[in-house]
């Protein structure tokens, strides 16, 4: 059993550690803990596939008459032909 | 594009070059639309701040400076068209005003493990539509970081530069706003996963 204050120490910097963008010290730091903390595993985890079903997300559109009425506002309606 | 490409677009613009407009805009209002729409959750709304943005940046792009690119440059702009209709927004438009302002790094609470759901799951209409849901009631603070730097892959410095804070401010909101989004989906994975254990 972890004492809590490990995993709120840690917490700030998971983030860091699921973007590759933490220190090799950290990430040795990370791992030894999560190795004996469930909690922080799950959080880790979870977090992890948060980012991917984010990034996963249909992208919105602006749809095809909102583009040519920007293109219109623009004073660029000539170029409008120019792609799909 | 390159450097050197994004360079003579630019040298283009400041010479008043019409098709170097159209070039801008087709590269980059789909970009600055899904900021606005992520901001403003309304469509016609964020159509307008794409206007604004590209006829505020046509006439500014005299004083345009190389410091973080063309794009993060114009998510600028866009950000604070976006702001400036948000602070008109009557409080009352919020659907929800979530306890959290973003500021405080909350204690994750959901520990329930639903990374090994089936993926027809996590990957449902219905879990795509809480995501969506949860993005919408993103505490505004984080929410622009997190647009930027998860959907729009800005580095950590063209988000700061974009948003005119910190590189440090981004790193923290980034994370911030992902432990939120976690809660909200571990919430919703765990009432669902307890339904079917029911059913
Ligand atoms: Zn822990």
């Amino acid at each position: 059993m972890h004492p809590a204050h490990d995993c709120q120490h840690l917490l700030g910097d998971l983030s860091l550690y699921l973007d590759g963008a933490a220190s090799a010290g950290l990430c040795a730091e990370i791992e030894r803990h999560l190795a004996d903390c469930e909690n922080c595993r799950v959080v880790v985890d979870t977090l992890r596939k948060t980012v991917h079903l984010v990034r996963d997300l249909p992208a919105p559109q602006l749809t095809t008459s909102a583009r040519e009425r920007l293109y219109k506002s623009l004073d660029l309606a000539e170029f409008l032909t120019a792609k799909p | 594009m390159t450097d050197i490409d994004e360079r003579a677009l630019v040298e283009r613009l400041q010479a008043g070059d019409k098709s170097a407009c159209a070039q801008c805009v087709e590269l980059h209002s789909p970009g600055v639309y899904r900021l606005a729409l992520r901001l403003l959750n309304d469509e016609a709304e964020a159509e307008d701040v794409v206007q604004e943005t590209f006829l505020n940046a046509f006439r500014a792009i005299g004083s345009f400076q190389w410091r973080a690119g063309l794009n993060t440059w114009l998510y600028r702009i866009a950000y604070n068209a976006a702001l400036m209709r948000l602070r008109r927004k009557p409080l009352n438009v919020t659907v929800e005003l979530p306890s959290d302002d973003g500021e405080t790094l909350a204690t994750p609470r959901e520990l329930f493990d639903w990374c090994c759901l089936p993926e027809r799951d996590l990957e449902s209409a219905e879990a795509r539509a809480e995501l969506e849901h949860a993005i919408r009631a993103l505490p505004e603070k984080l929410r622009a970081v997190f647009v930027l730097r998860e959907l729009e892959d800005l580095s950590t410095e063209q988000a700061a530069e974009a948003l005119g804070i910190s590189p440090e401010n981004v790193k923290t909101r980034l994370h911030r706003a992902r432990l939120w989004l976690r809660e909200r989906l571990a919430g919703y994975f765990s009432e669902m996963a307890a339904a079917g254990k029911e059913a």
